[in-house]
């Protein structure tokens, strides 16, 4: 079962909207991420200051990317099988 | 050795390895076709993909590697974790899907989908090759670690026996062995560190960490009229030796036989010799740790709180602790560190650590190891460099990129990089745990902050510490196998088949593949052994500088600009490759490692991958330009 030919290749038709909606999310997420990086460099006292539930900026701001990330791929894939859905399903229709 | 070797880890070693093999021989009857051993067939399940996508990238330097890091260094341990994290966004993003489409079995399949160009065919395999050694390095580096404590062999044992495995997994069945090795190893590395971790919040903080944990010797000492140093005449020491270098001095004194050095400290309080670790090479080569062989155990572990403030009151224990109070206690006490040292004295080489009181809030924040206050432009860049190739670089890792052919569909390869994402996500949030458990808990060995996970494991218990470091292994061979598969496709696919166009019958190419996997885990093997000693961290950093410089701005441009030519990818990854390696050599910390001066060194950063990300999409953009014309009327 493991073993067989690779899977055939289909056309997607939602393969660009996909696309252009993973570029989008990707600059969302790369600001936020360029964020942390600069409050690192130029306001690096920023980092210590608590800002919630007793934690600091550091803190805060490095699990808040690694929880954002997770978040945007759960949505990005529901818009994405949504998409295909759409699309795909639409295209076999006609 | 510091630590004893539990029989309890051997077993359950034992019991990994002959389990691993085992599943290996079993699929290995199935695998006959190029498919099958490159590629699994591309019948493997999403969620089985995900979580074997987070066995393959949890790799040594991420378990072993930042859970040390952040125990020496805090706070700046953990950008690693978040850069890395970081970088499967733009994995899922923009490469998931793409790369799935346009490729069969390797990465230079999918770059090279459109243009059948055997410059790409060459360039690429070689970025293959030369990114997956860079990341082999550190895994069989932290392999040989792991063997010292637990099975009691040297360092280069562990590096034969991981290296040995490895290349019978991969060379009996190829990515269907693999896959399964590295969905085990996943699941098993998450669930142990969420144990782990339960055991660290349980504990809280406490001043005294464990019961064998060592008090430093600490003499109150005068000065003469001419400053020579004058020891209290109860103290039991004889003062032999004294030298300076910068600001500090240090005093060679002796005790029962025993000379060990000592680092003269001045406070409020007065003038005191505060006793050090040290390990002395003399000029005949014998190595003495803290005075004496290191069977002697004096080369004690190391680490703990000073002042444990819970709640605005000193304690000498915090009691259990949930995720937040853990985090917020630390910062608002005071943490012991070990803070390296070395010079020369009468032809011996020393290598001292001295302890330094630290504040929590330090630790907690950036800066002890990449210093961002009051720093200099070089080192502002150098923190720059290190974010922007640990967020590129993921998506740019040959031995992560081959995983998308395993699964059915583009869907398929979006759905299991969602559940890596998540897998990996949550281990990222435990390494903070995991390394700030083990810089409290007195258990570093400061010898090497790649054992500091298992040595915390280890003083939970022999049972909990058995079953991390064999998960530890399996860790190691997870990623390594992945890594020897990416290879010998690069060798056997990309090279033998398509660049220099040698017929094989699909038989023939998977045990072209087998002799590759073969030959590469022999060269990790001897590397794996030459490089002891490094953090496997900070090598994995390396690693990733190369792949985002190398491999990404193909992928990129290739992805989203019509321009690009075969010829211009092919510059790319070759100015990519060449000028990331080689800014890495004339690095400081490699300097260092040559024997000299970091200030020598002649590029000022430590990581390249602000100069040579850019270098190589300028490069493409221009050659691309340059030749369009030319490709167009081919």
């Amino acid at each position: 079962m493991l073993h067989g030919p690779a899977a055939k290749k289909e056309e997607d038709k939602a393969a660009l909207r996909k696309s252009k909606l993973g570029l989008k999310l990707f600059f969302v997420y790369g600001l936020i991420y360029a964020g942390f990086v600069v409050v690192g460099v130029f306001r690096p006292e920023l980092m210590g200051v608590r800002v919630i539930w007793g934690l600091n900026l550091a803190i805060f701001y490095g699990f808040g990317l690694i929880i954002l990330a997770i978040v945007m791929g759960f949505l990005y894939h529901l818009a994405c099988s949504r998409l295909e859905d759409n699309l795909n399903i639409k295209e076999e229709k006609k | 050795m510091i630590y004893d070797v539990s029989n309890l880890a051997v077993l359950i070693f034992i019991v990994f390895v002959a389990l691993v093999l085992l599943l290996s021989f079993y699929f290995a009857r199935k695998t006959k076709t190029s498919s099958g051993y490159f590629a699994a067939g591309g019948t493997i399940h999403w969620g089985v993909n995900g979580v074997a996508f987070a066995g393959d990238y949890l790799s040594a330097a991420s378990f072993l590697g930042i859970a040390g890091m952040i125990a020496f260094a805090g706070y700046d341990g953990f950008l690693y974790s978040i850069g890395f994290l970081a970088g499967w966004v733009v994995a899922l993003f923009v490469v998931a899907e793409p790369m799935k489409r346009m490729g069969t079995f390797t990465f230079t399949d999918a770059l090279d989908h459109k243009y059948n160009s055997r410059s790409i065919k060459l360039t690429a395999a070689i970025s293959t090759l030369v990114v997956s050694i860079f990341y082999l390095i550190p895994q069989m580096v932290g392999a040989g670690d792991l063997v010292v404590p637990i099975l009691g062999l040297p360092h280069w044992a562990g590096v034969v026996i991981v290296g040995s495995v490895v290349i019978f997994i991969v060379a009996t069945a190829g990515m269907t062995s693999t896959t399964y090795v590295q969905f085990l190893k996943g699941g098993l590395l998450i669930v142990f560190s969420v144990i782990l971790t339960a055991y660290i919040l349980r504990k809280g903080l406490e001043t005294e960490p464990n019961p064998e944990h060592h008090h430093f010797v600490s003499l109150e000492v005068t000065t003469d009229p001419f400053g020579e140093i004058i020891l209290e005449d109860d103290s039991q020491y004889t003062l032999q030796e004294g030298i300076s270098t910068g600001n500090d001095s240090f005093y060679l004194l002796e005790k029962d036989g025993i000379s060990n050095w000592f680092h003269l400290d001045e406070s409020d309080d007065g003038l005191f010799l505060n006793e050090m670790l040290t390990i002395v090479i003399d000029a005949e080569g014998n190595v003495l740790y803290n005075g004496a062989p290191r069977t002697e155990r004096l080369f004690y572990q190391v680490g703990h709180v000073s002042r444990v403030i819970s709640d605005g009151e000193e304690v000498e224990s915090s009691g259990p602790l949930n995720p937040f109070s853990f985090l917020t206690r630390i910062e608002d006490s005071e943490i012991v560190r070990y803070i390296r040292i070395a010079f020369d004295f009468n032809g011996s080489s020393v290598v001292a650590w001295y302890p330094e009181v630290t504040p929590g809030t330090d630790i907690m924040k950036p800066g002890l190891f990449y210093r961002l206050e009051g720093a200099s432009i070089w080192e502002k860049l150098n923190f720059v460099s290190l974010m922007l190739a640990l967020f590129l670089g993921t998506a740019a890792l040959p031995h992560i990129l081959i995983r998308y052919y395993t699964v059915p569909s583009p869907r398929d390869a979006r759905k299991s990089t969602i559940v890596a994402i998540a897998a990996i996500g949550s281990f990222y949030i435990l390494t903070l745990y995991m390394g700030l458990g083990a810089m409290v808990s007195g258990v570093l060995d400061m010898e090497s902050s790649n054992m500091s996970a298992p040595l915390l494991a280890r003083s939970f218990g022999l049972g909990i510490f058995a079953m991390i470091s064999a998960v530890a292994f399996a860790t190691v061979l997870g990623t390594v196998s992945g890594l020897i598969v990416a290879s010998s496709g690069a060798i056997a696919h990309d090279l033998v088949d398509k660049f220099f166009k040698v017929k094989m019958e699909d038989r023939v190419k998977v045990r072209a593949g087998k002799i590759a996997a073969f030959g590469v885990g022999i060269l990790g093997i001897i590397v794996g052994i030459l490089l002891q000693g490094m953090n496997v961290s900070f090598l994995v950093g390396l690693a990733f500088a190369v792949a985002a410089s190398s491999n990404l701005p193909a992928i990129i441009m290739i992805l989203f600009w019509d321009k690009t030519t075969g010829r211009g990818v092919s510059a790319s990854i070759m100015v990519g490759i060449v000028s990331s390696v080689l800014l890495i050599l004339l690095s400081p910390t490699m300097f260092e490692r040559y024997g000299l001066a970091r200030e020598a060194a002649l590029f000022p950063l430590d990581n390249p991958g602000i100069v040579s990300i850019p270098l190589a999409f300028i490069t493409l953009i221009v050659v691309s330009l340059l030749t369009r014309r030319r490709e167009l009327t081919a």
